[in-house]
């Protein structure tokens, strides 16, 4: 027998994920905001006062003023890692749980981060534009790229998707460091208490450290005056974790060797000076984006909220808050 | 004692040829015009001794012919299908190459063009810089590299260098090889039909020889399939290249990435328009550090001839032979 889908526990989607609408739509009753011609306040005012649980994501902030609007809430789910568009700390007086993506994107994101290693080190993408604009039988070989093997990789940040960076790079020769908020005796690596100590060191730098006010331009130009001309960033965590307009300035300079950036402080605006370089490589906040990953996400979503509803432990909760 | 007498068939690295031209009497062979070659070689041939050569052009039976003196060539580069080693053999002249200082940056680039036709970096990198992002939103969903199987045709030095790193990212390793290698745990394959059945990813990785000569086929390509991922840092006619042409443009191959090509510098323009191929120019050995381990190599083993010293690289006549010998294909 169906449920009554008056009976089923309401969730309210912050913005549409259709995969994620979909597969929760048969054991939980929807409200979508955006397909109402009422403003925000007054659609939740009317429809969103026994509402449980919502889906957030980076672009749909949890703030205190939205946490005011539905008294009954209990439970955030962000499709995200991420969690800076989420006030913890009033969830955490509201007794609001919160779960985030947990670790199911961080090997797409590993993996991401090598391509772009290996990419701005052999010049893929550069050398891929090359032949495709009919340069090869005309003006010859194309300029050589630079080895990975024996480079020194400083990783910021080595939370589930620093480690499995670092495990992908062994197999490559490189020899591995990293700068973290603790130090993580488990791991075989050298650990730096400072990203200038770590750049000073390094010949690459990957960035995959949460965002937070602490993080926010942690790799400013001190940073990268450390790292050197050749050096190379990689930066697959938040934008703002990098200082945008001196990397720019640094790359336009010649004073960093290169960079792979999938994430930017303004997105989607990047700057154009990147795009006349080819000794960058740019995407467009992708790496946590694939196919496997997208359903593990809908699986997992719906396994928090089952968890919630029953009572039950979450599966990914967000430590500081129940 | 005189200087050797080196013939360098084609251009190389610059630091290798300033390095030739200090350390020994160099002839470079372009320096004639094509027309009045055999007239050059002909005036030359008393001092030529040694012949360097690249994957771009080395030592066939028509220059060997032309040089009664040569007892030595050096290939700088693993690749050695430019080099005619029978009549080496039989005419008793040492062949040197370059394995090992090119495994990394070749495996490395193998890896590389896996992840950039998976998750089509390339492409990704053009819809950022001309500003689709800010205009059609985000970009499609890509596939997924860690975990899926990954089939090596060809589990040499460069073969196992790719197997080690793919390892690193979880995913299980099938092989086909010229025979069953004993200490790895790889799974084996006695037919390269029977590998791209059982794997998402083919790297090619061995040597071109008469047996290998499009070995991927249409039969190999179909059976990788529509979702299947073609990587090819061998040799450009290891794959029928006419096939994998019109297997991309109809999906019936999921994705490719190419660092060789069967003339290059030629490259299908049919390929040029789709999203789903990444076209590198035979980069793979192509690095400032491995370049000049590359020279190094060459020039010391030079020096080493001249010296009468042990060479530096494995003799590779007794390599070839062996593996033959092993895969059962020499009756002593």
């Amino acid at each position: 027998m169906a449920a009554d889908p008056e009976r089923l526990p309401q969730v309210l989607f912050l913005s549409p994920k259709q995969s994620l609408e979909r597969a929760l739509s048969a054991r939980f009753r929807l409200l979508k905001p955006w397909e109402s011609t009422m403003p925000l306040d007054r659609f939740l005012a009317a429809h969103a006062a026994a509402v449980r649980a919502v889906i957030s994501n980076p672009l749909a902030s949890v703030d205190a003023p939205l946490i005011h609007a539905l008294p009954s809430l209990g439970f955030v789910f962000t499709t995200s890692v991420g969690v800076d568009h989420i006030d913890l700390a009033e969830c955490a007086r509201r007794g609001i749980a919160v779960a985030n993506a947990g670790t199911i994107f961080s090997r797409d994101v590993a993996d991401y981060a090598l391509g772009l290693l290996v990419d701005v080190l052999l010049r893929v993408s550069a050398s891929d534009r090359y032949i495709r604009r009919g340069l090869w039988p005309v003006a010859g070989d194309f300029p050589p790229g630079r080895k990975l093997g024996g480079k020194r990789v400083g990783i910021v940040g080595l939370g589930s998707i620093g480690s499995e960076i670092a495990k992908r790079l062994e197999a490559f020769g490189c020899s591995i460091s990293y700068f973290s908020r603790n130090k993580k005796p488990l791991f075989p690596y050298t650990y730096f208490p400072t990203v200038c100590d770590l750049a000073a060191e390094s010949d690459v730098l990957v960035i995959a450290c949460a965002l937070t006010e602490e993080t926010h331009h942690i790799i400013d130009k001190d940073v990268m005056l450390a790292l050197g001309k050749d050096g190379i960033i990689i930066n697959v965590g938040r934008g703002p974790l990098v200082d945008e307009a001196e990397l720019v300035k640094h790359l336009i300079q010649g004073k960093i060797g290169g960079a792979g950036l999938d994430v930017f402080e303004h997105e989607p605006a990047v700057p154009e000076e990147l795009f006349r370089m080819d000794n960058v490589v740019l995407s467009s906040h992708q790496a946590v984006l694939t196919i496997e990953s997208s359903n593990d996400l809908v699986e997992l979503a719906m396994e928090n909220l089952e968890a919630f509803f029953s009572y039950r432990p979450l599966l990914t909760p967000v430590h500081g808050t129940t | 004692m005189a200087s050797l007498g080196v013939l360098l068939v084609v251009s190389v690295d610059s630091y290798l040829e300033a390095e030739l031209d200090r350390r020994f009497n160099l002839f470079r062979l372009w320096e004639s015009p094509p027309s009045r070659r055999r007239e050059f070689l002909q005036a030359n041939a008393p001092w030529i001794r040694a012949v360097v050569g690249s994957p771009n052009g080395c030592a066939d039976a028509e220059l060997i012919d032309q040089l009664p003196n040569l007892e030595i060539v050096a290939n700088c580069g693993v690749g050695i299908d430019k080099v005619d080693l029978p009549l080496c053999r039989e005419r008793g002249i040492r062949v040197v190459y370059t394995p090992d200082v090119v495994t990394d940056d070749t495996a490395d680039l193998g890896i590389g063009l896996t992840i950039a036709a998976l998750r089509r970096i390339c492409d990704a990198d053009r819809y950022t810089r001309d500003g689709s992002w800010k205009d059609k939103g985000n970009y499609k969903l890509t596939s997924k590299f860690s975990g899926k199987a990954v089939g090596i045709l060809g589990l040499g030095r460069i073969g196992l260098a790719v197997a080690k790193r793919a390892q690193g990212f979880g995913c299980p390793i099938c092989y086909c090889s010229r025979s069953e290698k004993p200490n790895t745990n790889y799974k084996y394959y006695p037919s390269v039909l029977d590998l791209a059945y059982n794997c998402h990813v083919l790297v090619a990785a061995c040597p071109l020889t008469d047996e290998t000569h499009h070995i991927i086929n249409r039969e190999v390509i179909e059976a990788l399939g529509p979702k299947g991922v073609l990587v090819n840092i061998g040799r450009g006619s290891l794959v029928d290249e006419k096939e994998l042409v019109s297997a991309l443009l109809d999906g019936r191959l999921g994705a490719a990435g190419l660092d060789v090509f069967e003339h290059e510098p030629h490259v299908p323009e049919q390929l040029f328009g789709l999203e789903n191929v990444v076209l590198v120019p035979h980069i793979g050995t192509d690095t400032v550090e491995t370049t000049k381990a590359m020279s190094d190599l060459i020039l010391d083993n030079l020096a080493a001839y001249m010296l009468n010293k042990p060479l530096l690289t494995p003799d590779i006549d007794k390599e070839y032979r062996r593996a033959r010998l092993l895969a059962g294909w020499l009756s002593c």
